[in-house]
């Protein structure tokens, strides 16, 4: 982020960038690349010093700290503490990458590194069918079409923790509205969150129930951009309601969905709270996603596992950026200008 | 990516926190010490049961500023089950602890191995330590030192409405055979469940793993014992209430549901302890209070036991206010702080003094329980105490929903334990 921020703004000083370089043309040794940057482009690097070191501080600095605990045994027992009268040194030591050979060839990574893989695909996917059906209804002119937008904003608009918690009341083994809609029917009560099936699908409904309206309001704002004149182009040539959708619809969203898609991708993969709050990566660890795991170490075991923690962290933004980077070039080579 | 980024640095600044922060001044401005009379902020953390108990500790608590005008007494009550973390996240991080903490029996001697209690050995915290029963103060020493004073003891036993029992025609199980027959004719006379067992706490597991003969470790011989045959089959055992339906149970909210269930009458049996009577007595069945029986946990193929929990009330070694602090901790645990809290809350004393007192001998809650925390089992007082709950409550939450055999549960919960208590058996 910092790299693009300074980017743009370099781009912004241009027109100084131009001036100073023709003045310069009679010199025939050209200088190097770092200092013809610098000395070009020093004005914006001025302005953007208090940014980037405050970014350096604030990332930067936890980041490499992060990157550090991570390859030591440190944890709640052996760092450095002072508490009053107590004064503790650190004892822990450097292990290398021991860690990451742990978490890598063990079963607890591996494990919830492959429901976090189903959690995200199948909470992106049906996110995206549901808001993109929703977005295509509310872009037609129908009755009361304002009041329909603002209810289903709603969950979007209230604060992430009382949605999850008011899902959670639903679910309620004998008291939860769910239950009670079904023993009114005569059907047996489900263990929402108890079975550790339905629970994975029970985290994945709140997740998708969360996260359908930011998608539709995007896609809503895409295909309003889309000209009323290719759907009747479309139409004139004979083209089907289905067909100008795939025809149409879809390429005109493709700049959006691709940009929605690789948020909520993100965003679904550490989606802490929706888990933490509902099931705690409960019945046993069943729904434990990568962050809910790493949290735990950090802060629900005894003694905290720092190291532990500190390896998923680096782990998880090292999947991500892998991840950023494929999904980035399959873009690019189907011609997509980022 | 900057969420990924920021989930990073978030860890990664937490932990930094942890270790760089932890330098903090120890500025001693202990105003208390230079003039007789104390003065300044006494912060409680109290983790008693919230709308219940919390109304009358709060009040209890905020008497001290009676005795001690200048001194002023900020209660929060902090829900049990955050508590411990909470606790360490602030003295690790060196701002934000309270500094006096009603620390579970089990928290104590880690907070104590990783220096975040004061001691409290001569200092005015610590009166009469002679008074206090043998195992309430058991948890409170640590290294030859004493780190807290002990203000409640407890165990669990069962809780029965005895309007359902009546209704079926069933007597008080004394073992677990008698339980599962009890449940089958409670279950076909009124439709209700027998026992709610709490799937999502590991604690309501001992009294059955102690019945089939069997415990977490044995500190004496430093061995980890949860999964030789006793620990299998107590987790079998558990399975197989739940799997009958002889047992509900849940694996989240555990807390809730079995209070609701039971004070709304939906199960006859709960296992329970002390603390749960002042909430449980505010349930539509026990308006009428003769309505709640109490009995001890049914016993296993082995032996009846239920372990033996409280609370201590320790001090934060970081406290800028250490004397009105001590002070403070000396009031909670009085002759007459506890007989008043017996008296509100059906609590157990922790001084053997406090149970001469009329309120104390008249009360029926404690006549009960005396005796079953007299022959509670009790619990290695080692620093990993309080780290052994979490592997367990895991596997044993899997295991009752199938996720895991009640074999692999106890091994996985075993080599956990091995690999926290280093050179054990």
């Amino acid at each position: 982020m910092a790299v693009h921020t300074s980017q743009s703004v370099a781009k912004a000083a241009g027109d100084d960038v131009a001036r100073g370089r023709s003045r310069g043309t009679g010199n025939p040794p050209p200088p190097g690349k770092l200092r013809r940057a610098l000395s070009t482009h020093w004005y914006a690097w001025t302005m953007v010093a208090p940014v980037v070191v405050v970014i350096g501080v604030i990332i930067g600095y936890p980041l490499v700290r992060g990157i550090f605990l991570s390859l030591t045994d440190a944890n709640e027992r052996n760092v450095a503490r002072s508490i009053g009268v107590n004064h503790l040194p650190a004892t822990y030591k450097f292990v290398g990458l021991d860690n990451y050979a742990d978490a890598l060839t063990g079963e607890q990574f591996l494990g919830t590194l492959g429901w976090t893989l189903v959690w995200t695909v199948s909470c992106v996917s049906i996110t995206f069918v549901l808001g993109m059906a929703l977005a295509n209804i509310l872009n037609r002119r129908i009755a009361g079409r304002s009041a329909y937008r603002m209810a289903l904003i709603l969950p979007w608009a209230v604060p992430g923790f009382v949605s999850v918690f008011a899902w959670r009341f639903l679910y309620n083994n004998d008291r939860g509205l769910l239950n009670k809609i079904l023993s009114g029917a005569g059907f047996d009560g489900i263990d929402w969150l108890g079975d550790p099936t339905i629970a994975k699908v029970a985290v994945i409904v709140v997740n998708v129930w969360l996260g359908v309206p930011f998608i539709m309001v995007a896609l809503l704002g895409g295909l309003q951009s889309i000209p009323g004149e290719h759907y009747e182009a479309a139409e004139m040539d004979g083209a089907s309601a289905w067909q100008r959708f795939c025809h149409v619809t879809l390429p005109g969203l493709r700049p959006v969905s691709t940009t929605v898609i690789l948020l909520s991708t993100i965003w679904t993969f550490n989606m802490f709270p929706v888990i933490f709050l509902l099931t705690r990566g409960g019945p046993g660890d069943a729904t434990q996603i990568l962050v809910t795991q790493a949290y735990k170490f950090s802060f629900e075991i005894s003694p905290r596992d720092f190291a532990q923690s500190s390896t998923w962290g680096v782990l998880i933004l090292v999947l991500l950026l892998i991840f950023a980077t494929v999904y980035r070039r399959v873009l690019r080579t189907q011609g997509d200008d980022w | 990516m900057r969420r990924g980024i920021t989930a990073t640095a978030l860890v990664a600044a937490l932990a930094l926190a942890a270790t760089a922060c932890g330098s903090d001044d120890d500025s001693s401005d202990s105003t208390s010490k230079s003039s007789g009379e104390l003065s300044g902020t006494v912060t409680w953390w109290d983790t008693s049961t919230a709308g219940s108990e919390d109304k009358v500790f709060k009040k209890i608590a905020e008497g001290f500023e009676k005795l001690h005008p200048k001194v002023d007494v900020k209660y929060v009550n902090v829900p049990f089950g955050d508590a411990q973390n909470k606790f360490k996240n602030a003295a690790q991080a060196g701002s934000g602890a309270p500094d006096v903490i009603r620390s579970e029996v089990a928290w104590t001697p880690e907070f104590a191995d990783l220096g975040y209690l004061a001691p409290l050995d001569g200092t005015t915290a610590l009166q009469k330590q002679d008074d206090f029963l043998k195992q309430a103060a058991a948890s409170t020493k640590y290294n030859g030192k004493t780190f807290a004073v002990p203000q409640v003891i407890d165990s669990l036993g069962i809780f029965y409405n005895k309007k359902i029992f009546k209704e079926a025609g069933v007597e008080v199980p004394t073992t677990i055979d008698e339980l599962k027959s009890a449940s089958k004719k409670i279950k076909s006379k009124t439709g209700k469940t027998g026992l709610y067992l709490r799937g999502d706490d590991a604690y309501w597991f001992l009294p059955f793993l102690y019945g089939e003969g069997g415990d977490m470790v044995n500190a004496s011989d430093k061995a980890v014992t949860i999964d030789n045959a006793a620990g299998v089959k107590a987790m079998k055992l558990v399975k197989d209430l739940v799997d009958s339906g002889v047992a509900k149970t849940d694996a989240t909210d555990g807390w809730d549901n079995m209070q609701a269930s039971f004070k709304d009458g939906d199960v006859a049996m709960m296992i329970n302890g002390p603390w749960a009577v002042a909430d449980t007595y505010a349930g539509k069945e026990f308006k009428d209070k003769a309505n709640l029986g109490v009995a001890p946990v049914p016993a296993g193929s082995v032996a009846q036991g239920a372990p033996q929990g409280g609370h201590n009330l320790a001090v934060y070694a970081g406290s800028k206010n250490l004397e009105a602090s001590y002070a403070f901790v000396d009031y909670m645990t009085s002759v007459k702080t506890q007989a008043q809290v017996t008296k509100e809350l059906n609590l157990l004393p922790t001084r053997t003094s406090a149970y001469a007192e009329e309120s104390v001998v008249d009360n029926e809650i404690v006549g009960f329980f005396k005796p079953v925390v007299e022959s509670a089992v009790e619990r290695p007082w080692i620093p990993e105490t309080g780290s052994l709950f979490a592997p367990l409550v895991t596997e044993y939450t899997k295991a009752l929903t199938g996720q895991t055999s009640p074999e692999k549960a106890v091994k996985t919960t075993g080599t956990a334990y091995r690999k926290l208590l280093d050179g054990w058996k």
